[in-house]
């Protein structure tokens, strides 16, 4: 069922975005680092990029011979290739901009005399950051991961290239509606164009009523 | 207790430069730094809370030392055990009025205040006028109540010393009055001396024993403000020292009727 299997993938994906867009952005935000402007450019790449350009990075990094595929394979027998953990991989990096986009606005927006003032009452970093700024800083996030998470179910491209369209193990939404209109499936493409339509319909609502200024003071 | 104070800092913003270079020790219950808006009044009292590294120099507070460049020393804000009372108070926004007050106590794996906490709590709204406030957020607060709301969350734990910086500056003039009284109160009750930083003459009336005027990230001069010269009747600061405060030209040109007591060192 390709519903399941892109929700699945999508909801993982965003998961992995969603923590290493925030604590990418978190770092960015708050410290001072040679290379800074690179790993902000970097963090940017995947939105401009062509989904099969990344595809085909992936693949060269996580394939059975890429450094890091080829280390997967050889210490813990995981391979990522055509399999749905690689479509997570995919759909992650695609998503990655958006959340890091979102949680780095958010947490602009964080007052820093909040986080003095918490580090003044006797609060570790770690204290502030998860007592303070992530509160502080949790719609801007969330409604970014939402976003994260509407790319990755659409996402074609690059999963394609890394997992390849098995029907019923790698088989997105999005290729199978792809793949529905190659074979003049029109019953079954419309349906799938239905169903994605709606979910992305019905997140973009939710994450404008996230956006929307709350009554501060 | 004993507030020591001589450190340097230089900032620079494209070609301003603004250097600070401050020696002063206050020994009072009340003392007050005083001087025009870019004196140096806030990175003194940020640095003294940890929130600002100083290049160099010396701070210590009731016998620790908080900062030594020669010494290696910088304590982390979190455990210098000062209170800071921020300008507009800076309460946050997420949390309601109990958690603001209970903030320093609750760790973030506990999802509300623990009992002992909350006992505590309860008796800082009842002391600060606050009851029924409790379940309140900071934006449905008064300029009073939150200044309230500060003080508590500021003195539960205990603080060495209490700096605030320009506490009356956000709120309107008739509030001022009244909420310098209240600070008075609310410092004996708990015994805790205080550094307030101000450009407000008013402040320095009321609620300076010790007083250091800053001009220019210098020094002017440490007056000891206690002695009957000083003084009227209801043992305000009197009229004509401050007038001599904000008409010399100059902080240092201020005509003590004595000498200072502590001169600058």
């Amino acid at each position: 069922m390709p519903l399941m299997l892109t929700l699945k993938v999508a909801a993982w994906a965003t998961l992995l975005a969603t923590v290493a867009g925030v604590l990418i952005a978190y770092a960015l935000v708050r410290l001072r680092f040679p290379g800074r402007e690179v790993l902000d450019a970097m963090m940017t790449l995947p939105m401009v990029m062509p989904p099969t350009v990344l595809g085909y990075y992936l693949l060269v990094l996580v394939g059975r011979r890429g450094p890091i595929g080829g280390w997967l394979e050889a210490n813990f027998g995981i391979t990522l290739i055509f399999t749905w953990q690689g479509a997570v991989i995919a759909a992650a990096v695609v998503a990655l901009p958006l959340v890091y986009k979102g949680a780095r606005a958010a947490l602009e927006g964080v007052e820093r005399q909040f986080e003095q003032a918490a580090r003044v009452l006797g609060k570790s970093e770690f204290s502030v950051f998860l007592q303070v700024t992530l509160p502080l800083a949790w719609r801007g996030i969330l409604a970014g991961a939402m976003l994260a998470f509407a790319r990755a179910m659409g996402e074609f491209g690059a999963t394609l290239m890394v997992a390849g369209s098995l029907p019923g193990r790698t088989q997105t939404l999005s290729i199978a509606v792809y793949e529905a209109v190659q074979a003049g499936k029109d019953d079954v493409a419309n349906f799938l164009v239905i169903v994605t339509s709606v979910v992305c319909i019905a997140i973009l609502l939710a994450s404008g009523r996230l956006l929307r200024p709350v009554r501060v003071a | 207790m004993r507030i020591e104070v001589d450190i340097r800092k230089t900032l620079r913003s494209n070609k301003r430069e603004f250097s600070l270079d401050v020696q002063f020790t206050c020994e009072d219950d009340k003392n007050v730094v005083f001087g025009p808006s870019g004196a140096g009044k806030s990175i003194t009292l940020r640095a003294i809370a940890g929130l600002e590294t100083p290049d160099s120099g010396r701070i210590a507070v009731a016998g620790k030392v908080l900062f030594d460049s020669s010494l290696g020393i910088n304590v982390p804000a979190r455990e210098r055990s000062v209170a800071y009372l921020f300008q507009d108070y800076a309460l946050f926004p997420h949390l309601t009025v109990v958690d603001n007050i209970g903030f320093g106590l609750k760790q973030w794996w506990q999802r509300r205040l623990p009992p002992e906490v909350m006992r505590r709590v309860d008796e800082l709204l009842e002391l600060f006028e606050l009851r029924g406030l409790g379940r309140a957020y900071p934006w449905e607060l008064s300029g009073g109540q939150r200044q309230r709301v500060a003080l508590a969350r500021a003195l539960i734990q205990h603080p060495e010393v209490l700096l605030l910086d320009e506490p009356f500056a956000a709120l309107d003039p008739l509030l001022r009055e009244r909420m310098r009284e209240e600070l008075l109160k609310t410092r004996s009750l708990f015994n805790v001396p205080m550094l307030v930083i101000t450009h407000d003459p008013d402040d320095v009336a009321l609620l300076a024993e010790s007083l250091v005027v800053l001009d220019h990230g210098k020094v002017g001069q440490t007056v000891d403000l206690k002695g009957a010269p000083y003084r009227d009747e209801q043992g305000r600061v009197n009229d004509r020292t401050i007038h001599a405060l904000l008409t010399a030209e100059s902080p240092d040109k201020v005509p003590p009727a004595r000498p200072p007591i502590r001169a600058v060192k």
